[in-house]
């Protein structure tokens, strides 16, 4: 997509923001400027920053650890139809489940800190890539694996040359796929039993302090995380699968 | 150079592919494997290749018995076998990273290898320069095939195994690649094995050819065709007698 395209369709959203606001004229729904203000303001007191590093603590946690399990193990489950018969159908009964259900749950078992919170995002993400690398690795064809064994390669270069490039476009894809979704339950999972967090700020100085200004900055920094990751999906996978989008 | 030592090997117990087989090629010989689909003639390459063990009986490699892929021998299979998210350049590369990642350890790379990445002469000898920057899907069949050929030869094989490396071309791409298979044939001093399923294929390009029919394959028939390199041969009665000579010992298989 273009920049310049974006930056427009950017502008034309606050537009009609500061629109509606104009219609409206209450202080549930402040205009942008005002928004952009306070949202400024929070910045530079570093009352925000401390719940966005919370926020994306626990995002960028969740992924790094659902990356570096569901990867593997669907790899290993694309490679092996045994292995994969047996756990097919496990994985098909738990993928479409809501995971945000579990929010109680995992909160009654792992406690009201960070890890239950992480664990809940993980959940989310795991299920996305494990489903998407396996398939992967299971469309890998026999005869690219001979045809490289008989280049010489072992397990580890095999591993090293085809599987793991092979998987990299299933994991960029099941992130950018959830990374709305993650955000989302984020933002759930915040409002329970935390005093850090973007979605804690959010609630808090919406139903508690009445703060809407602070409020809709609290909202433009979590639209803007989950933007910020979007992009950078969207750019590593431009820049290391870029076999894909020429061919 | 190649020797099959009374090899049985099976995919199924109880159903052989083939059985008590023996059969020996020389060095620097072009050999083609011509049989029906199902005979065993990408099994027998497979097992020269290393990436399949015979249940019963050996083969040697240059004297030594083959165990696991060797790091001399060189394999290209049908669909070329290319990493799609590689350029062609890299896929040449590929057999050289793979030595590079491993080092000169006798295994997975000669003793003697120096580490290199440097493919620019075969890209250039195979007129894939002009393509080097391309994806294996942004280019034709025939280039696909070359980008295959060029990655083998990199890394410089006395043992070169082709399964159908022909059979999804056109005619006139299928011609050039066939001239430049035996050029580099003769060039390199290779020793060369095609499998293929069509007779005039394997009556222009088999100096020997070895016959397989359907399982399970006891004894190697082999047909000698010593003027395979003549100019012309395409057109001689020689050839059309041969073609047709071949037509019946299969359908007598």
């Amino acid at each position: 997509m273009n920049r310049r395209n974006l930056l427009l369709a950017g502008l034309g959203l606050l537009a009609f923001w500061q629109g509606v606001a104009l219609m409206v004229q209450q202080p549930i729904l402040p205009p942008p400027l005002e928004v952009g203000a306070v949202l400024w303001q929070e910045i530079r007191s570093g009352a925000l920053g401390v719940h966005f590093l919370a926020s994306l603590w626990r995002v960028v946690a969740s992924t790094l650890l659902a990356i570096f399990t569901a990867a593997p193990i669907g790899l290993i489950l694309g490679q092996s139809k045994r292995l994969n018969a047996f756990f097919a159908p496990v994985i098909y009964l738990l993928y479409p489940i809501p995971k945000v259900v579990f929010v109680p749950v995992v909160l009654l078992f792992l406690g009201i800190g960070d890890l239950s919170k992480i664990v809940v995002i993980y959940l989310i993400l795991f299920f996305q890539i494990l489903v998407l690398v396996r398939d992967q690795a299971a469309g890998l064809r026999p005869e690219l694996i001979l045809s490289v064994r008989s280049l010489g390669a072992g397990r580890l270069a095999l591993f090293r040359f085809v599987y793991l490039p092979a998987s990299l476009p299933a994991v960029l894809t099941a992130l950018r796929q959830s990374i709305g979704t993650a955000v989302a339950v984020l933002y759930v999972t915040e409002l329970f039993a935390t005093q850090k967090g973007l979605g804690y700020y959010i609630y808090l100085n919406g139903s508690a302090l009445l703060n809407y200004p602070a409020m809709y900055a609290g909202v433009v920094a979590m639209s803007g995380l989950g933007l910020g990751l979007y992009f950078l999906v969207d750019g590593l996978e431009k820049r290391w699968c870029r076999w894909q989008t020429v061919v | 150079m190649i020797k099959v030592e009374d090899v049985t090997f099976a995919y199924t117990p109880g159903k052989p592919i083939f059985e008590h087989f023996t059969w020996a090629a020389g060095h620097n010989e072009a050999w083609v494997i011509l049989g029906p689909s199902g005979c065993g003639k990408s099994t027998l390459l497979s097992l020269l290749a290393g990436l399949l063990r015979p249940q019963r009986g050996l083969i040697r490699i240059d004297g030594q018995p083959l165990t696991r892929p060797r790091p001399q021998t060189g394999l290209i299979i049908q669909d070329y076998g290319l990493l799609p998210w590689a350029t062609v350049r890299e896929n040449v590369r590929l057999g050289l990273r793979i030595r590079n990642f491993y080092g000169a350890d006798g295994v997975h790379a000669p003793r003697d290898y120096h580490p290199t990445l440097d493919v620019e002469p075969w890209l250039e000898r195979l007129g894939l320069l002009p393509v080097a920057e391309c994806y294996p899907g942004q280019i034709s069949g025939g280039q696909r095939q070359r980008t295959a050929i060029a990655r083998t030869l990199v890394l410089n094989p006395d043992l070169l195994l082709m399964d159908e490396p022909f059979a999804s071309l056109d005619a006139p791409t299928r011609e050039s690649l066939q001239r430049l298979v035996l050029d580099l044939w003769m060039e390199r001093g290779l020793t060369l094995v095609i499998v293929t399923h069509v007779i005039e294929e394997a009556v222009l390009l088999g100096q020997k050819i070895l016959l397989l029919g359907h399982p399970p394959n006891r004894t190697a028939q082999v047909v000698e065709n010593p003027d395979f390199l003549c100019p012309e041969y395409r057109d001689s009665p020689a050839y059309r007698d041969l073609c047709r000579d071949l037509r019946a010992r299969l359908e007598a298989l």
